[in-house]
């Protein structure tokens, strides 16, 4: 079987998994501008659920929390996740390295309902010992955010440095700089593609959590998955399609934004080396 | 000065340890230790709602272990019944979700490098839309008078609507869409480094294809497979979302047991409870992740 040209079985396992993956999709974006209240019988095209959506004083003021703390997540978990991934993939040994890791790797796989009971545990003995966080809202969700996902951002890191070429950053060692500066000047420019994409990927997964946030929230501060949620237990609605349907697009666009810069990068990147490596040579 | 002062700060390695390290301690570890002591506390209208543990009183220091939580775990066959189908659920949802990702997986695989990348990110992509919206979409097309059971009476193969949504089955629909590309991506990374040599050799010594998809591929893949296996179930054995919103009063999971407990009932003791003894359950598969996932992040690979 050649790599080369694509079999039969490729095609059509491709074709049936994507369309697994997307048909859902694609009818809940369809049926967003289906003017009937009923969301599954189609009477003709609207926008009018779009309007019901931004006239929604509740969901826009969700959205804006939700936001917020999705920005502030995605910057603290990438320069947390940037030194953990700088820590498992160069330091080699110090003490309580193992436990280290499994603190890297364990929140990749735990469940939501477990974390979040035990960070709000936390958050009230807190409260109780030393009188922090007695408020409970943006900066507990905030902090429980950074804590799931540091560990994601943490792999994405980490696989982009272990498949890097360390010689541009022995190179740049031998020549006699310190190692913060080989990390800021050669080491950082290489690898932003993939703090990009942890960036990123954090913000999306905290944007996305609602059973943490259902713990560690308080009175004041209701997330979007939080106030969708309440909204689909009580049945299925237009304006949830709608909403759905402007997030999709939104990734969407941002996916291919993301996908285009990087290919570009990764294209950039090779020639510098092929360069570097000729005119080394 | 300043060598004065570096010989009393720790080394510079410590900048960068320090503060993830302390970070998931403090936020990840120290909580379930809390949670730990608040399995053995009992039940108090109060906020906190639950008794300390310890108490200083007529100078001596006296400690209340209360077991009564796990007791009551064991007594109310509501807890036993809500682990197993947990677990049931789970390894189920686990193969099927196998059964879907391993194909498509392979087939990415097979692509010309260039496509690869494009072909991985639309398996991620979903993901990046919002989880709550992707089960919602599938609640649109289960239901009663949903988009699948009106195409089937439309194409008349069904006279009566199906119940398809509230059953299990709508489960297992549900997690395996939700969680395929977590199956996929491990998957992919091993297939992808396999050496096609291999193959072909098998190939010429007369091997037909599907005995060299079980005598080397599957074999080789066996990382790859524990990993998006792991990755799959040690999460949905707490899934709370799919079991609520698409299961019926049949389907019985603990992490809805859970949310119950201490969002319905406010107990946070028996909450504790059933979290502690929960994560006993995953502490092996979550060891066995932890081992394939580091040997990953330290590039040693099968």
């Amino acid at each position: 079987m050649s790599a080369a040209k694509t079999s039969w079985f490729t095609r059509s396992t491709l074709l049936l998994g994507f369309a697994f993956l997307y048909l859902p999709m694609l009818i809940l974006i369809v049926y967003s501008f289906n003017e009937n209240r009923l969301v599954t019988v189609w009477s003709g095209f609207s926008l009018k659920w779009y309007g019901e959506l931004f006239r929604d004083k509740q969901m826009i003021d969700a959205a804006k929390v939700s936001l917020e703390i999705a920005f502030m997540t995605a910057c603290a978990s990438v320069v947390l996740g940037t030194m953990a991934a700088m820590v498992m993939t160069r330091f080699r040994q110090f003490p309580g390295k193992s436990l280290f890791s499994a603190l890297m790797t364990a929140p990749l796989v735990m469940p939501e309902v477990i974390t979040g009971l035990s960070i709000l545990l936390l958050f009230v003995a807190m409260g109780q010992t030393f009188g922090l966080f007695e408020e409970r809202g943006v900066m507990t969700i905030w902090i429980a955010h950074v804590t799931f996902c540091v560990a994601f951002v943490t792999v994405v890191i980490s696989s982009r440095l272990s498949e890097l070429d360390r010689s541009l950053e022995e190179a740049a060692m031998d020549l006699g700089a310190n190692r913060v500066k080989v990390f800021f000047l050669i080491t950082l420019p290489i690898i932003a593609p993939a703090l990009a994409s942890g960036w990123l990927l954090a913000f999306t997964l905290s944007l996305d959590d609602l059973v943490i946030s259902s713990f560690v929230s308080g009175p004041s501060s209701t997330t979007l998955p939080m106030k969708v949620f309440s909204s689909v237990r009580m049945g299925v609605s237009p304006k949830i399609n709608a909403l759905a349907t402007l997030l999709i697009g939104i990734v969407g666009v941002a996916a291919f934004i993301g996908w285009w810069m990087m290919a570009r990068e990764e294209k950039q990147r090779q020639r510098d080396m092929q360069l570097a490596l000729q005119q080394g040579g | 000065m300043m060598a004065r002062l570096k010989k009393y700060l720790p080394g510079g390695k410590w900048a960068v340890i320090a503060p993830p390290y302390f970070w998931m301690l403090l936020f990840f570890a120290v909580p379930f230790l809390i949670a730990m002591k608040i399995s053995f506390s009992s039940i108090q209208i109060a906020m906190p709602p639950y008794t300390p543990l310890t108490e200083w009183a007529n100078d001596t220091l006296q400690i209340k272990l209360n077991l009564k939580n796990y007791l009551f775990l064991l007594e109310d066959d509501l807890y036993l019944k809500a682990y197993l189908s947990s677990l049931k659920i789970a390894v189920i949802a686990t193969f099927l979700c196998l059964l879907v990702g391993y194909p498509i997986a392979y087939a990415i695989s097979r692509l010309p490098t260039a496509s690869r990348n494009t072909a991985l990110m639309l398996v991620v992509l979903p993901s990046w839309t919002s989880f709550l919206i992707r089960i919602y979409a599938w609640i649109g097309i289960l239901k009663n008078n949903g988009l699948l059971n009106n195409f089937l009476m439309w194409l008349g193969v069904i006279d009566e609507p199906l119940k398809i949504l509230h059953t299990p089955i709508a489960v297992y629909i549900g997690i395996v869409y939700a969680y395929l590309p977590f199956m996929i991506l491990p998957l992919y990374t091993n297939l992808v480094k396999h050496d096609n040599r291999l193959i072909e050799a098998a190939y010429d010594l007369g091997c037909k294809p599907w005995q060299a998809f079980l005598k080397i591929t599957l074999p080789l893949s066996k990382a790859g497979i524990i990993a998006g296996s792991m990755l799959v179930m040690i999460p949905v054995v707490g899934e709370f979302v799919i079991p609520e919103l698409m299961g019926g009063a049949d389907t019985l999971m603990i992490g809805n047991v859970l949310w119950k407990e201490f969002f319905n009932n406010r107990d946070w003791p028996v909450a504790s409870a059933v979290a502690i003894v929960m994560l006993a359950l995953l502490i092996v598969p979550i060891m066995i992740f932890h081992h394939y996932q580091q040997k990953e992040l330290e590039g040693r690979l099968t």
